[in-house]
């Protein structure tokens, strides 16, 4: 059963890869100019022979179908190009950044779950008190608040007045040696981009969570525990908390993809050594096969992500049993 | 009139949204000189020249007068890119919900794909790939920001097509055009404005973050710029990105307060919190 649905989801997902392949394919044809020059970037005084090589693997002069199925074929054997600007291959650019951009990105959803469920639990238990309202305008202008901007108040406030956390990078420049002083070092560098980047999704979260919380007191069985003399904090913890939660999960499962991308924004501020901080090097550069890259790397991690809060969601509510569709 | 009046969150948001309207139509009134020019001593601090409220940049540049120039670019992406992701999500959406069948399966998955893709990436690939430019970031912006419109539209439509006026439409011989138009769209535009206004919101938030990572227009300064600018003068002039980002915040709660004005105003049900 499970096994099923797992491949269904598969599938899904490899259909999606394929449809940001072709995209990727679209934008670099319809742009102005040569697909082989934006390969190569935009070659400053540029390596001719590089370009008029390109321009032959590509099959420029063959029909958009086979150059197609040539740029697929790259990518099924985990070819992304080659970055002429660094003088190296995509793929191995982009993985030694992931698991940096993993671990800023799990975080910063852990964290924004986290505040946006208790926000968003509080405010809708003691709706319209002075707490309830409080916690609705700090998630307004939360979810007003550009990212990057953000980052860049944490860093003006923690870092250059305060001096609490490290203002840039995930390492200091002398890394220590031992395993958990290591871990305490990344951990301290993390504080600041993990929560710039997870305040903006806890907002929504908590909006989410207040309105699912006011929907569900007001559900039957939650008045029959009330008549039953159930006491309040049982009556939240037990019966309403377990189904608010319910569509936040959904809805965090569906936004992983927007955290991600988010994550550029983040990386560019703090320096932080993930892809999101690539794409901005290689929008900079103009460097074209590492942004289209990173574009489809970045696909294949929401596909991954998706697949595993899916599998994840089926866990905590028991009730969904098949869902081919939605 | 009264309810709309008390309809607090649209009464701010409409206030606020006005002022930068004001700001954004009268720039070139308020601050004649251009806000590329400079006009004071570099790096100015706010507060100490009258005439320079909010300082200057290191060019000596007037940061006042970059929000003031900067408020254009922001309304114009944001209610731009919202009008043309509403007309292309309505299309998909009203197409797929009224024929169903394959076209609906076909629409859909196609809608789906543009959902799971990560939509920041995708519109930095779309401008640097077709050079940055108020075109390509508007182009950008809408063709990340339709799916939401096309499901909730494909929804209404489905819902819609089944109830009776449609299909008296239907026995009265009406054309297909006519139905959806004329019977269908009209009953769904309640949600679609809620839904828009957040988009504008959105929109907004997006331009500034394409302009801070240097994909902005080149000829416009807008507030994402001034902000990617100054970040590495962060230590030294905090006001180059504090002014700018502040703005940016106002207008978008002002916007999205306006959406839950509407929200309100339209679906009063919803709101009806107090009887439990």
């Amino acid at each position: 059963m499970t096994y099923r649905i797992f491949l269904t989801r598969l599938g899904n997902g490899l259909l999606v890869l394929i449809g940001v392949a072709i995209m990727n394919f679209t934008l670099v044809h319809m742009a102005p100019g040569d697909p082989a020059m934006i390969f190569a970037g935009e070659a400053g005084g540029g390596d001719e022979t590089y370009v008029e090589q390109l321009r032959e693997e590509m099959g420029l002069d063959k029909p958009l179908v086979t150059q197609f199925a040539i740029y697929a074929g790259d990518l099924l054997r985990g070819d992304l190009g080659y970055s002429f600007r660094n003088q190296r291959d995509v793929a191995s650019m982009i993985a030694e950044r992931i698991p940096a951009t993993l671990l800023l990105t799990m975080t910063a959803f852990g964290i924004a779950l986290i505040i946006g469920v208790v926000f968003g639990m509080l405010g809708g238990w003691f709706r319209n008190t002075l707490l309830d309202r409080g916690l609705m305008i700090v998630t307004l202008v939360l979810y007003a608040t550009p990212l990057f901007w953000l980052a860049m108040m944490f860093v003006l406030l923690f870092s250059v007045r305060l001096g609490w956390f490290p203002p840039f990078g995930m390492q200091s420049v002398l890394v220590p040696d031992a395993p958990l002083e290591r871990m305490l070092d990344i951990g301290r560098h993390l504080v600041l981009p993990a929560f710039s980047l997870g305040l903006f999704y806890a907002a929504t979260y908590a909006r989410l969570m207040r309105a699912s919380v006011i929907n569900v007191s007001n559900a039957d069985f939650v008045k029959t525990a009330r008549a039953k003399g159930v006491p309040g904090g049982r009556i939240l913890r037990v019966h309403v908390l377990r189904n608010a939660i319910l569509p936040v999960f959904s809805l965090a499962s569906v936004q992983i993809g927007q955290l991600i991308g988010g994550a550029v924004l983040t990386e560019t501020v703090f320096a932080w050594p993930g892809i999101g901080r690539l794409m901005f090097d290689a929008i900079l550069q103009r460097d074209y096969p590492v942004i289209l890259g990173v574009f489809l790397t970045t696909a294949l991690l929401v596909i991954l992500v998706n697949i595993a809060t899916d599998l994840l969601y089926r866990i905590v509510d028991p009730r969904i049993e098949t869902s081919a569709g939605s | 009139m009264k309810t709309l009046l008390k309809n607090t969150p649209l009464v701010i948001g409409l206030g606020l949204l006005a002022l930068i309207v004001v700001i954004a139509v009268f720039a070139h009134v308020f601050y004649p000189v251009s806000p590329w020019q400079s006009s004071a001593i570099p790096l100015l601090e706010p507060f100490a020249d009258d005439t320079l409220p909010l300082g200057s940049d290191m060019l000596g540049r007037d940061v006042a007068a970059g929000i003031a120039y900067g408020a254009r670019v922001s309304l114009t992406v944001g209610v731009v890119s919202t009008i043309i992701s509403i007309t292309l999500g309505v299309a998909i959406g009203a197409l797929a919900g009224f024929y169903g069948g394959m076209l609906d399966n076909l629409l859909m998955r196609f809608t789906e794909l543009f959902q799971t893709v990560p939509q920041f990436a995708m519109a930095v690939v779309f401008v640097a790939i077709f050079s940055p430019s108020l075109t390509t970031i508007v182009l950008a912006i809408s063709l990340v920001s339709w799916p939401p419109v096309a499901r909730l539209v494909r929804g209404e439509v489905m819902s819609l097509k089944t109830r009776e006026f449609v299909k008296a439409g239907i026995v009265l011989g009406e054309s297909e055009g006519a139905l959806i138009f004329r019977h269908i769209l009209p009953n769904a535009v309640s949600p679609i404005v809620v839904m828009a206004s957040l988009m504008v919101a959105t929109a907004i938030l997006t331009e500034s973050a394409l302009s801070f990572l240097g994909l902005g227009d080149r000829n416009m300064i807008s507030w994402g710029y001034m902000i990617g600018a100054s970040r590495t003068m962060l230590r030294d002039a905090w006001w180059l990105s504090v002014f700018p980002g502040l703005a940016i915040v106002v207008t978008v709660v002002a916007v999205n307060l306006i959406g839950e004005g509407f929200e309100k105003a339209l679906n009063p049900q919803a709101h009806g919190e107090r009887k439990a």
